[in-house]
Formats: C-alpha cells, structure tokens, sequence
C-alpha cells in the first residue's frame, strides 16, 4: 500500500474500496468484542468460517470480527448484512442453519431473534429490536460494521475524512472554533468543555505540546472506552490528530489500562496501519503537519485515570495526582501544555468536524450537546452498552432500553458515575440525565457507569463497597483520602455489621467534609460521594442499622437470620440436602429447623426452598421465634387436612 | 510585572510571581501549620494541613497554601472555623498512627484534637515523604522510597543503596515529624536483609 499523501489520493483510494467492496455481497458480522468472546463467540466465528468453506461459499460471502455493538446481555450477536438480520445468543449449532438458510435462502431463522418477553413479538431486524430502536448510536453503531483490524473497514465508513478535512480546509483556530461550537463536554467524568481547554493549550505559549487520550478506564462495571477502542480504534485515533492539529501539538499519548489486551493490540495495530497509509507521521496528507503517537500501560492503579497522576506516570513515576492549581493544559505532561480527553470525547470529534456542530448540539440538552454512551449493568434485563442523547429520562433508559427489573423485582436505586458518583433514588427517575442534573441530584456523570440496584440491595452496604474500593485504590499520597476512606470503611463496615452506634452518621459527614474540601485530587475530593447521595435518599436505611440492628433490605449477613416457617415446611428435604453446613435439622416428614448456632447465612436455604412452599425466609430486627417442640414437628400435608 | 499584591488575613502582602501563599504569608510573619512542608524541597502537598480559605474574584475554596501559587487580588484567610474544624480532623487521623509525635501533640493543643478519636493503629509514619523527598531531591541517592499505595503506602529503605549510602549520612532521620527511631528501624531492617557484598 502506497502512503496516501494528499485529500485526493485519499478520496480515489476509498472510491477503490468502494467499488470493490459491493455492498450487496452477503456479510456476516460476528461481535468479538470482551462480552460476546465471553458468551462464546470465538467457537461461533471458527464455526462459522468452517461452514462456509464446507458450503463452498468462500467466494461470494464474507465474515466479519467485529466490535461491541452492546447488546452484551443477549451474546454473541450475529448480524447478516445486507439485510441487517440481527440474531442473538448463536451458538456453534445453528451455524448450519444461518448459512443454509438465510446465507443461502434468504430466510429468517426465527428462534434466534429478538422476541419480547411480554408481546412475543419478534424483531429480525436490528433496528426493530427496543434495545437498539430507542438509542441514538452515533458512536457505537459503526462498531458492528467494522473490522477494528482492518483500516480499510474505517476507510469504506468515511474514516479519515475528517482529518482530510481540517488539514485542508481549515485552520487550526477554527477547529477548535468548531469544536466550541459544539459544546462538546468531556465524557471521562468532569465534564469540562473540551473546546475551551483546546483553545487554552493552542494559546499557552510554550511551544511545546501534547495531545493525551485517557483510556484508564477505571470504574466497576464500566467498559463504554474499552467498546470503542476494541471495536473502533482508527475513529479515537482520528479524534486525536485533529486535536494535536488544533492545538499545535507533534505528539500524543495514549494511555490505555493493561487489563485491556484486546484495547492495546488493536490501537496498536490502528498506529501501524495509519503510518503505513499515511495518517501519521510526517507531512500527514501532504499538509506538512506531522504528528507522532505512542501507547503507554497502565500498571493498574485505578488513580491513574486522574489527569494528573495519568501524565506522572506517562513521564514515567509513580502514578500520584498533582496539584491542579495551574490546569494541565497550561503545564500539563512535563510541564508542558497538554489537553487530555478521554476516549469517548476524542472519538466524538470527527463526528462534529464532519457533521459540524450544529449537527451534534441537535441531540442533548442545552447544557449538554451530543450522546452518551452508558454502561447498563446490575439488576437490568437488557446488561449492555447503550448509546443515548444527553437529557434522556433515567426512566427510558432503564425501562425502554434496559428491559426493566428482572424477575419482577422493585426498582431501588441507579449508581451513577462510578464510586466517585452517587446513587439515585425511585422518586428521581424522571431526570433528564446530562452533566448538571446529575450533579444536583448529588451524583455525577462519571464516565457513564450505570448501576441498576432492585429492593434486595442495602444502600448502606452499597455506600461500605464503593468505600472499600476507593479505599484500596487511594494512592496514599494525602491524609484526608488515605486515612479519610479508611476510617470511614471501618464506621460503614461496622454499621452493616452490626456494630453501629450513635454518633456514626454524624462523625462521616464530618469526614467527608475533610475529604471533599481538603483531598488533593479530584478523586478524593468525590470519595465520600457514595455515603453522602445514600444518605441523602436512604437516611432510614443507616438508621435502621444503627438504632435498630436490621438491615431493612435483608442483605447485610450480620444482621439477618434465616428461619423456616413451620406453617409453611412440606418437609421436602431440598434444604436439608444442600446446607454446607448441615445447619438444618429435619428429617422424613418432619418440620426443618435452622440451627442458628450452626447457620453460616450463605442463603442456599432460602434459593433452594420451593418457590410453591416459600417456607423459609429472613428475619432481621427481630427475634428468631423458638423451634416448634420435637413432639410438633408431623408435618401435615396441605391436601390431607 | 512580577510584584503580586495579595491579601493574608486583611494584611496587604506583596509577593513576587512563583511564589506560593505559604511563602508570602511567611514573609509578613503570617504562620500557617505544615508537615510535609521544608524548604530545601519541592512542595509536595500531602499533609494538607496547610489549607487556607481562598477567595478568587468573589469564589471562595479551600487550597493547600504550600503549593498554592500567589496571584494579584486574591484573599487568603489562614484560620476560620471550617478550617480549623479540618485541621484538627486531619490532626486527629495522624494521632491515630502517631499519637506520641510532639510535633502532633504541639499542634493537637492549638486544634483542639483528640488522639483517642480514631482507633490507634500505630504505625508512626505518616507519609509526608520527607524522608524520601531529601533523599532524592537533595542527596539525590534515592536510599529510600515509598512501596505499596493507599493504606499500605509505607517507607522502605532500598537494601543495596543503604548499605552503601545511609550510615554515615542518616540526614532523613531528623526531619521526621514523628519517630525519628522509626526510620532508624526501617533502616536497619533494610540493612539485616542487604545481600552480603
């Protein structure tokens, strides 16, 4: 492949693509992001690949190893262009069948697609099915259209067309014009204007820049960065260039966590093929910009998506935040001007320079333009990668995509923005989500962490597991982070343990007052978040733990008991069978007793009893009554009374 | 151009530019607590002690005074209830590791604090990296280091530099707000496990 050196190159080179890829040629895209590999996809691809050749197919049919296109709940997904025939949960067995039949005979293998737990209706096409029909996918929707090891997949997508456009068309000031117009705020968590901190570094006067994408991605049950550059590396890539070219930076860092193999190897990858084309380098498209671009490891340290502490480890120390008095842009990565954006950002901006600005400030609020992509995850029917415009209403997003509660469970709360965010409760469901709201709400956007938590969820404890995690991760550096989240996990652990008292609620909040107003970095200073928002919403809740020693969700194991009810007991023995620790005493028609002294409360008890007797249940905050006297214990059965 | 004039407790203080407000306020005589803080080193901002009240065109927020760089027109308050209300918390978690340290005691006495509020659990280091600091930025021998984060940060002598650089210079020992004999222990624990030369 010869290098692409100018706009026009460029445009005959994908006409080329174009032409040679025939979009009517059926196309099997197979999702090989994290969550689909896990469900199996790999057996499905080499299944795939296997039938095709024994069909003789080779030729006039093509396969596809795709990115996330978040439907991780129902994977691995299969998608058959050109129709767009969305099939879910493949497994190798009905490899067969979708060649034969729908490759073949253009035929819908009904089973495998979509149908609605409640309607029964199916949905064969992608975009009929709710999930996908009530997102807006700016971002994730080319993921399953693309070979994120294949440059040409990008190219035939628009890809670079961006690039070619600002080293053409426009200056450098009126990119960053461009991207203040759209009002593109941050997605890794501050939400600060992307276009205004550009215009601050392309200002500085130092000449020396850089340009950073923070793929640190951190926050439990987050993976919306890890989607977009596992499945679409060239688009982050492209962002990045465009942004080095606004500011007036020559190189640009990528730091991207190493529990992300696939993340690296294929931004890795995306590097060489983009040299190789032309995109990187010197005299990019023969505009005389040259940039250069390199991947840093994390080594794992969840403070390390912090700006700061992100470019100390970069110049290679230890990865501790830094004072931010003067901001990183002014004197940022080796005291230079530096802007750093996290992968969902950067991915937006060719969008916005393609599109304009306009075009983005469409979709969202007026404080907050564009999409937002969200991790959904916990008690939700539909776990997976949603794509939505900002000012959605929590509700839609866990109703109309998310599929609601499952088995029939109470909605209890929805933890936003990971343990630096808070927890929303019920009676806020219809808030339009977007930067601000959030906040107010006393939680935050985050990065896009969305933790759906049902009536079984205690929000102390909730508030006692992100503590535990902030605790772990806090780099040690100051004392209201380091010794702050370590006294206020041991008062939150010993609440959900039983060992609460008076004066407890009172001594956090004075610690997290210290936290937030004194904590070094940002990190800190949102640490005590958790507790604050499930104070806020669930104050009855530490009271109950406190004053009255029960956990009202019936989770804390310290406070509840399990007990049969012998009302209830058919003595069916499934309990007695499965307790690991033969904490149960019962026999052949004979009422089953917990022996509390025994009882480990794992609950198998409670999941193995038949759902048609619910004989046994838990008790918290009140006495376990005493066991019927062995003499009483005859079961009698229902039907024979 | 480089003269900053700024105000420390309704003080009029003049600074140059690169200073910080612990530097300006020490220049008037002002006295704002520290720990971490000494003037062969770059600041480092850890204990937060320092924290002072800052009023920038109307916005008020709370910031470390050793690393806070002065600027024209800003008002600095070095004591008022909320911060001595978190001086005297921060005092009390460090009692917590340290609670024999004079240097905590002297300052425990002017905040009110309490060494029994928070479970002891005695480890004497409190982290302001003093130690670590002067060895790198001064000695430059990098004798001793930080291992481990959060929680489990501790101080560590590095066997194969000390064995060679520490016993004739301890000059970290002195520096320590807390148990200077700690370091002397780490030191030699270090030492006890140095490969035989």
């Amino acid at each position: 492949m010869p290098q692409i050196n100018s706009s026009e190159a460029l445009e005959k080179f994908r006409q080329e693509l174009l032409t040679k890829n025939d979009a009517d040629t059926p196309c099997i895209s197979i999702c090989a992001g994290a969550g689909c590999i896990a469900s199996g996809a790999g057996e499905v691809i080499t299944a795939f690949k296997a039938e095709i050749e024994k069909q003789g197919l080779q030729a006039g049919v093509n396969t596809k190893e795709t990115g996330c296109p978040g439907f991780c709940e129902r994977g691995p997904v299969v998608v058959i262009y050109p129709e767009e025939i969305c099939y879910l949960q493949v497994k190798p067995e009905d490899v067969a069948e979708i060649v034969t039949k729908t490759i073949k005979e253009k035929k819908v293998v009904e089973r495998l697609v979509y149908c609605d737990s409640l309607t029964a209706e199916k949905a064969p096409l992608e975009s009929d099915i709710p999930f996908y029909k009530n997102q807006k996918r700016n971002l994730l929707g080319s993921n399953i259209k693309i070979d994120p090891k294949s440059i040409e997949d990008y190219l035939v997508l628009d890809g670079y067309s961006a690039l070619s456009k600002v080293l053409t068309q426009m200056s450098a000031e009126s990119v960053v014009e461009e991207i203040k117009l759209s009002n593109l705020r941050g997605r890794g968590g501050g939400g600060f204007p992307a276009g205004r901190k550009w215009e601050g570094t392309r200002n500085a006067p130092e000449p020396v820049k850089y340009v950073i994408v923070n793929a640190d991605e951190g926050d439990p049950g987050a993976f919306m960065d890890r989607a977009l550059l596992e499945g679409n590396p060239h688009s982050i890539l492209e962002g990045l260039i465009i942004g080095a070219y606004a500011i007036g930076s020559h190189e640009g860092f990528i730091y991207v966590r190493q529990e992300y193999p696939l993340a690296v190897e294929n931004i890795n990858l995306a590097i060489i093929q983009a040299q190789e084309y032309g995109f990187l380098g010197k005299n990019i498209l023969g505009s005389g910009f040259d940039f250069k671009v390199s991947v840093h490891q994390g080594a794992g340290a969840f403070v390390c998506g912090e700006s700061t502490a992100l470019m100390t480890a970069i110049e290679g120390r230890v990865g501790e935040p830094r004072p931010k008095y003067i901001r990183s842009n002014i004197k940022g990565l080796w005291d230079k001007p530096s802007v750093l954006n996290n992968v969902e950002t950067w991915a937006n901006v060719p969008l916005i320079i393609n599109k304009g600005a306009e075009w983005f400030t469409q979709f969202g609020t007026e404080g907050s333009s564009g999409t937002k992509i969200f991790a959904l995850v916990g008690k939700i029917n539909n776990t997976g990668l949603v794509e939505v415009p900002m000012g959605i209403t929590l509700r839609d997003i866990i109703y109309k995509i998310g599929g609601g509660i499952p088995d029939g469970k109470k909605f209890k709360a929805v933890q936003t923005g990971g343990p630096s965010g808070g927890c929303i409760p019920e009676s806020l469901l219809d808030l339009a989500v977007d930067f601000d709201e959030l906040s107010k709400a006393g939680s935050m956007m985050g990065s896009g962490g969305m933790i759906v938590m049902d009536e079984d969820t205690c929000m102390v404890d909730v508030a006692r597991y992100f503590m535990e995690f902030l605790a772990d991760e806090s780099c040690g550096k100051c004392v209201p982070c380091r010794e702050g989240t370590r006294q206020m996990l041991k008062i939150l652990t010993n609440i959900t343990e039983g060992r609460g008292k008076e004066g407890d609620i009172e001594l956090l909040e004075e610690l997290s007052e210290v936290a937030k107003e004194a904590a070094l970095c940002a990190l800190g200073k949102s640490a005590p978040n958790s507790f604050l928002s499930t104070l806020r919403y669930f104050r009855d809740e530490y009271e109950a733990h406190i004053k009255d020693k029960r956990c009202p969700a019936l989770s804390c194991k310290e406070l509840i008991n399990f007990y049969i009810d012998p009302e209830k007991c058919q003595a069916c023995g499934a309990c007695l069978k499965k307790c690991p620790a033969d904490a149960i005493i019962g026999g052949k028609k004979l009422i089953h007793i917990v022996d509390q002294d025994k009882c480990t409360k794992c609950g198998t008890c409670f999941e193995v009893c038949p759902t048609k007797f619910s004989a046994v249940t838990k008790l918290s905050g009140e006495p376990v009554p005493a066991p019927v006297p062995e003499a009483e214990r005859t079961v009698v059965k229902k039907d024979k009374k | 151009m480089s003269e900053i004039l700024l105000e420390i407790d309704g003080k009029e203080v003049k600074a140059k530019a690169g200073m910080t407000i612990l530097d300006a306020a020490k220049s008037v005589g002002i006295s704002i607590p520290t720990l971490c803080h000494h003037e062969a080193l770059e600041p480092f901002g850890s204990c937060r002690l320092c924290s002072v009240e800052v009023d920038v065109r109307g916005r008020t927020s709370l910031v470390a005074a050793c690393v806070y760089p002065v600027a024209n027109n800003i008002l600095v308050k070095t004591r008022s209830a909320k911060i001595d209300r978190i001086r005297k918390i921060i005092l009390e978690l460090y009692l917590a590791h340290a609670p024999d340290s004079f240097v905590l005691q002297d300052l425990a006495k002017e905040y009110g604090a309490d060494k029994d509020r928070f479970e002891k659990e005695a480890s004497f280091c409190i982290h302001c990296g003093l130690c670590v600091r002067y060895c790198n930025e001064v000695k430059q021998k990098n004798a001793v280091g930080f291992v481990d984060r959060g929680g489990r940060k501790e101080i560590c002598f590095i066997p194969e530099i000390a064995a060679k650089e520490c016993w004739d210079c301890k000059e970290c020992f002195p520096l320590c707000p807390t148990e200077a004999l700690q370091a002397a222990y780490v030191l030699s624990q270090a030492l006890f496990t140095a490969p035989p030369e």
